[in-house]
Order: C-alpha cells, then structure tokens, then sequence
C-alpha cells in the first residue's frame, strides 16, 4: 500500500505538484493521467525520491520513504521509462541483471532469475540472454526493460509512459502483457500515461491531475459515469464514452434467463463486445455461453442500452 | 550479345579508375624526372639530379621501369581491390630496393664523404604507390582493427631493410650513424614527453571534463579559457614558460631540485600539458553529453550511486568520444614535441634545428621522418581502440 500525504513539490516559483493525496491498494494498478505539464510525471518520480517532496509524506507499506537513502529506496522499486533507457553497452542478460547485481546477488541466482524473467515475457535465454539491445525490435526492449525492472522482485512497479514509443499494435500487446504479468505476480503497479484509452484499459483506479493537482481518484467507471466538473468532464466526454463504459464490464454482469436465436457469445467478453455482435447480426437479443459451451441465458439491447447511458 | 562484345561496347571512361587516373599521372611524372635521387659531393654542399637511369645499373633500371610501368598500367584500369592493394605495395617495395642499390651504383667505394638521397622523382612515384595503396585498403573496406596488421606488416618489413643494411648508404642512415646513441635517447624523450604530458591531461582533464559536464557555471568558464590557451602559438607559448618557471627555480630550491628551470624539459611538458587540456576536456564534456538521457534516468532510477552511473555507465558509453580527443592530443603533441627542442626539451626536434642550422638537409629529415612515423602509428592504434570501444554503442 502506498499512501502519499498532502505532497507538494515546487521548482522555482512554480508549484509542480500541489497538495496531493491518494492511497495505492496493495495488487491494484493505478493509473495517473494528464497532459504534459500537469506534474503527473513528477508525483510517480516522488514515490521512488527520483524527486524529493517539497511538502508532505509519502509511506509505502506503512514506512515513510525518507526513512532510507535514495538509492536503497529504488532498488526495491522497479522501474520502468518511455523509450526503455537500456543500457546499450550490456547485454539483455546484464540489463536485467542490474538491480540484483547491486543488491550483491550470487551469480547463479542471478543467473536464473534472468532465464526466469526472459521466459516469462516470452523470450527464449539461449536466443536473447546475449543479445545487445539495437539488436532487439521496439517491443522486444520494452519488454526487456519491464522485465529488468521485475528482477529483483519488488512489490511495486513505477512506469513513466512505459507504452508512449511503441506502434498501435505493439502497444496493445505490451499493454495485455503488463495486465497478465500483473496478475500473476500479484505486484501494485503505478502508471503513468497522457492517454485516456489506456487508463481506462489498465487501471483499477484512475488519478486524474492537471495543473499540479488531482482532480478526482475513482475507479474508471467512476471517472465515465461521473467525471468531475470541468478538465475531467472534458477529458472523458467524447463522443465514445459509452463504448468506453461498455468496455468496462463483462456480458456475464448482465446475462438474463431466456433464450435468443443467433451465434452465441461468451461470457467473459465485454459488453462493447456483445453490442457490436448484437449490431451486426441485426437482433435484439444474442444467447450468452460459458467457458464450456454451455448456454447460460440471453443478453439483451435493451440491458445493453441501460448500462452505457448517463443514468449509469 | 556475348560479353566481349558488351565490354567493347562500354565507353572507354567506364573501364578506368578515377584515383588510377591520379596515381598514373604522377607516377609518370615521378619516372620521367630528371632526379631519381641526388648525389652531393658532401654533406653541405648542394647536389646533382640523377635520373632512374643515370642512378642505377642498366638491368636494374630497365627491370624498375618495366615493373613501375606495368604497375601504373593496373592502377589505370578498373581492376580489383586485391591486385590493387598487392600491386601498390609491390611498387613501395620495390622503390625501397631501387633507392637503396644507388650509393653502391653512383658512389665510389673510396668516396666516404659524397651523399646520396632520394630525390623529387622517387618521393612522387612512393606518393603515388602510397595513394593507390590507400585506395585499395579503403575499397577493402578494411576497419581500423583490420589496419593494425598491415601497420604491423609495414614495421617489420622497414625493420627488416633497415637491419639488412640495404639503405645503409643513404645519407639520412649516415647521418644516424653518426647519431646513433643520440637518436634513441631524443626518441625515448620524444615519446616521454608526448606520453607524459597526455597522460597528466588525462589525469587532470577527465575529471575536469566530468565537473564541466555536471555544472553548466564552471563548464561556461573553463572551455573558454582552455580555448584561449590553445590558440596561443606554440613557440609563445614555450617562451613564455621561461620566465615564470625560471623565477620559481630561483625562488624554490626543491623545485630547482626537482629539475624545474625555465629552460629544458619542465616548461615544454607543463605548454604541451595546456594544449592538450582542451580536447581531453571538451570531449569529455561532449561524450558524456550524447549518452542519452533516458539510459542515465534509467541508471538513477534503478537506484545506482553517482559514481556507479557515472563508471558502469556514462563512462563505458561516452569512451569513443574521450579517446577521440585522446587521439588527437597525443598526434598533435607528438608534433609539437620537436618545437620543444628550441627551449632544450630534446626529442627528435633537437635534429631538425641542428640540420637547420648548419643547413644539412639529411639531418632535419633524420628528426622529421621518425616523428612522422610515430605520430601516423599513434593514429592508427587510437582509431582500433576507438574502433573497439564502438562496438557496443549505438
């Protein structure tokens, strides 16, 4: 759990971050967006003291985070930055070596962690462990870089727009494996991204900041259905915020008994999903099958219509 | 169409090389020149041109023309890299052998005072075998680590002609005969005293150049005034250590005990120590500046000291760079240490000023030639090691 206090830091005579709280659940991700300027970028680096705190407390797991030195601090944090910074004289094997070869690893265990990590993103050693990072495509680096920052096992993971250099397609493949590797390992991650469709597809919680302050902290359906006067509104009221809200929840939330003619969908996908099949095949109702086959009610426009609207 | 006829049908221009065309000229020149090498009745007096024919055996001269011609001839022509590179270094071995079966051929064996050398006509043809052999390793496109076997290659086979007394007959060896216990140890000073002073700008000037680098305030300063001093001429420059140093002398006995005078080697190793300040720490500044900024947030981030990031990785990163202006530092002291030798520093320049002034030309080149050699050796040895630390960088 991460819980930051009235923080503020000033640069100059300007007020970068000003008066800041929230709390970060242990296993959730959190999300902070804004545009440039909005001092998103510098309240994530104050949680690692990459910046130090003008103002205010920053605790993580109830111990305050100016009790250690910087550095200590930030081995225990992974970390991860827009354009994956590298190391480009290493190998993949000794960039992800970096942090346990601080922290004073023996060589095998460091070793093993690395074909471990390597493995769990998908990247066989023996092809990849000696490679130089030019060597690797946009996306292999950062994954590369995510697992460098997963090394040395933390329990909490910063990323300052991990996802910002990559192409469309790369991006929503880095960004499932991010929701899977966060789900197995069980880690809080704390993000942070300019883009909108990205918070409400990562975050459990999403931190809304402009202008140095936070304007609402509220989980993404939160944030859609009730946005808070003013930037906020701005921010989420497009022309697609109903999709956006649909994309939120699964079609087993509002399945209904009865039956309905057509190609059955599954249960786990997302209501945006289930509109656009409803669409499609021209009908008022689709029946909705579990994981194995088995049909287990219908899923109606009508049900469809009642959960995107305003009074959502 | 066969290919013949498609070879015919080519214009003429198409089957000639462009740098062949250069080297040809100037070997035909360097052939037909009426001085192949100059004969003096000593060592002062002004000497007479002999042409390639008049300054060898008839079979020798004949075989050289023949041989040079039928060189010149592949230089013109498209042909490949290989050839081109055996033929050129062919031609320089050959000009090696030439040069040295003179004195025997022009000289008679009871004459110990006449002097032979090479003259205009030689050094044009070795220019152009030089050229087309340059040519060749750059259409090889041979590394500067694929260099340091043929600079390897080229020191042996000078040892070997030197060691077999071939050139012993020319005036420059008889001049370093004459020289001979003085020349390694102006060498062994020369090579003191640019090492000396680039590694005293090393000591100094990285950590320096690391300051600059993390402090926008004293990097306004010091490049700047490092620029001012590089500017001043170096002869100024060594004059203008006499007095200060001179003072110091006569002021402090340990520093008189430690041989600091105004004249000798002090003052030459502290104006080289300035002039190599600017490129050690303005390349410093630089390389350590292109590491991108990312890779140093990333360091920070991963919770490396100021000194871990700085050693494991803007050091390694910024290392092309920095031996960069290490190269040009010690290529430019080694050419600076022969002014020294004006204000007694020694070195190779101690020949060149007494052949200049007692205008015994063999003797300013005695001085010149091994400062050459050592500076071009210096240079592709810091290119292989530039070569190396690139390797891993991009």
């Amino acid at each position: 759990m991460i819980e930051l206090e009235h923080v503020s830091r000033r640069f100059g005579d300007q007020l970068a971050v000003d008066d800041v709280s929230f709390s970060v659940e242990r296993g959730t991700i959190t999300v902070i967006v804004g545009t440039s300027g909005s001092g998103k970028s510098t309240t994530l680096r104050m949680i690692n003291r990459l910046i130090e705190p003008s103002a205010g407390t920053i605790r993580i797991d109830g111990k305050d985070t100016a009790s250690v030195s910087g550095e200590v601090l930030r081995r225990g944090i992974g970390y991860v930055i827009q354009g994956n910074g590298l190391f480009p004289h290493w190998t993949v094997a000794r960039n992800i070596a970096t942090v346990p070869t601080l922290l004073g690893w023996d060589s095998s265990r460091i070793a093993k962690r690395v074909d471990e990590l390597l493995t769990l993103f998908s990247m066989k050693p023996e092809e990849f462990a000696q490679k130089f990072p030019h060597q690797l495509s946009g996306g292999e680096q950062q994954r590369v870089g995510v697992a460098r920052a997963l090394a040395a096992e933390p329990g909490l993971l910063l990323m300052d727009e991990p996802f910002g250099a990559l192409d469309p397609i790369i991006r929503a493949k880095a960004q499932e494996d991010l929701l899977a590797v966060q789900q197995r390992l069980g880690i809080t991650v704390v993000l942070v991204t300019h883009d909108m469709e990205e918070a409400i597809h990562l975050g459990h919680r999403i931190a809304v900041m402009d202008g140095g302050r936070l304007l609402q902290y509220a989980p993404p359906a939160e944030i859609l259905a009730r946005p808070a006067h003013g930037f906020v509104e701005k921010l989420v009221n497009g022309v697609d915020r109903p999709f956006r809200l649909l994309s939120l929840a699964p079609v087993s939330s509002i399945v209904e008994p009865g039956t309905a003619e057509g190609p059955p969908i599954a249960a786990t996908a997302t209501l945006r999903d289930a509109l656009s099949e409803l669409l499609w095949h021209q009908r008022d109702a689709l029946p909705v099958a579990s994981a194995d086959g088995t049909l287990v009610g219908r899923v109606s426009l009508a049900a469809l219509r009642a959960h995107a609207g305003a009074a959502a | 169409m066969t290919e013949a006829s498609e070879t015919a049908a080519q214009p003429l221009t198409a089957r000639l090389d462009r740098v062949g065309i250069v080297v040809a000229v100037i070997a035909i020149v360097g052939m037909d020149w009426q001085s192949f090498a100059t004969l003096k009745p000593n060592r002062l007096i002004s000497g007479q041109g002999l042409s390639l024919a008049q300054s060898l055996p008839t079979l020798w001269a004949a075989i050289g023309i023949a041989l040079l011609s039928i060189a010149t001839i592949v230089a013109v022509l498209r042909t490949g890299a290989l050839l081109r590179l055996a033929v050129g270094i062919g031609s320089l071995l050959l000009l090696a052998v030439l040069i040295g079966i003179v004195p025997a051929t022009v000289v008679p064996p009871d004459n110990s005072y006449a002097r032979v050398s090479p003259a205009a006509g030689f050094w044009l043809m070795a220019f152009a075998f030089a050229v087309l052999t340059t040519d060749a390793i750059a259409k090889l496109q041979l590394g500067p680590l694929a260099r340091l076997p043929m600079l390897a290659g080229a020191a042996i086979a000078v040892a070997l002609i030197l060691g077999s007394g071939h050139w012993d007959g020319l005036s420059i060896l008889k001049e370093y005969a004459t020289n001979a216990q003085k020349f390694w140890r102006e060498g062994a000073k020369h090579i003191e005293l640019a090492l000396g002073s680039l590694a005293a700008a090393v000591v100094i000037g990285l950590p320096l150049g690391i300051a600059c680098h993390r402090n926008a305030t004293l990097r306004g300063i010091t490049l700047p005034v490092l620029n001012v001093i590089q500017t001043v001429p170096s002869m100024a420059m060594y004059g203008l250590m006499i007095v200060p140093l001179g003072l110091l002398a006569a002021w402090s006995p340990l520093a008189a005990s430690l041989g600091i005078r105004g004249i000798g080697t002090a003052p030459a190793l502290i104006a080289l120590f300035l002039y190599s300040l600017l490129p050690v720490v303005a390349n410093t500044v630089a390389g350590l500046g292109e590491v991108r900024r990312s890779v140093v947030e990333a360091a920070e981030g991963m919770g490396m000291t100021k000194f871990q990031r700085l050693f494991q990785v803007e050091l390694p990163l910024a290392l092309p760079v920095i031996l960069t202006g290490i190269r040009i530092v010690l290529v430019q002291n080694i050419g600076l240490v022969t002014i020294a030798a004006l204000i007694g520093g020694g070195g190779f320049g101690t020949f060149v000023f007494q052949g200049i002034g007692q205008a015994a030309t063999d003797l300013v080149l005695l001085g010149a030639v091994p400062t050459i050699a050592l500076a071009f050796t210096a240079a592709i040895l810091l290119d292989a090691a530039i070569e190396l630390s690139e390797r891993r960088r991009l």
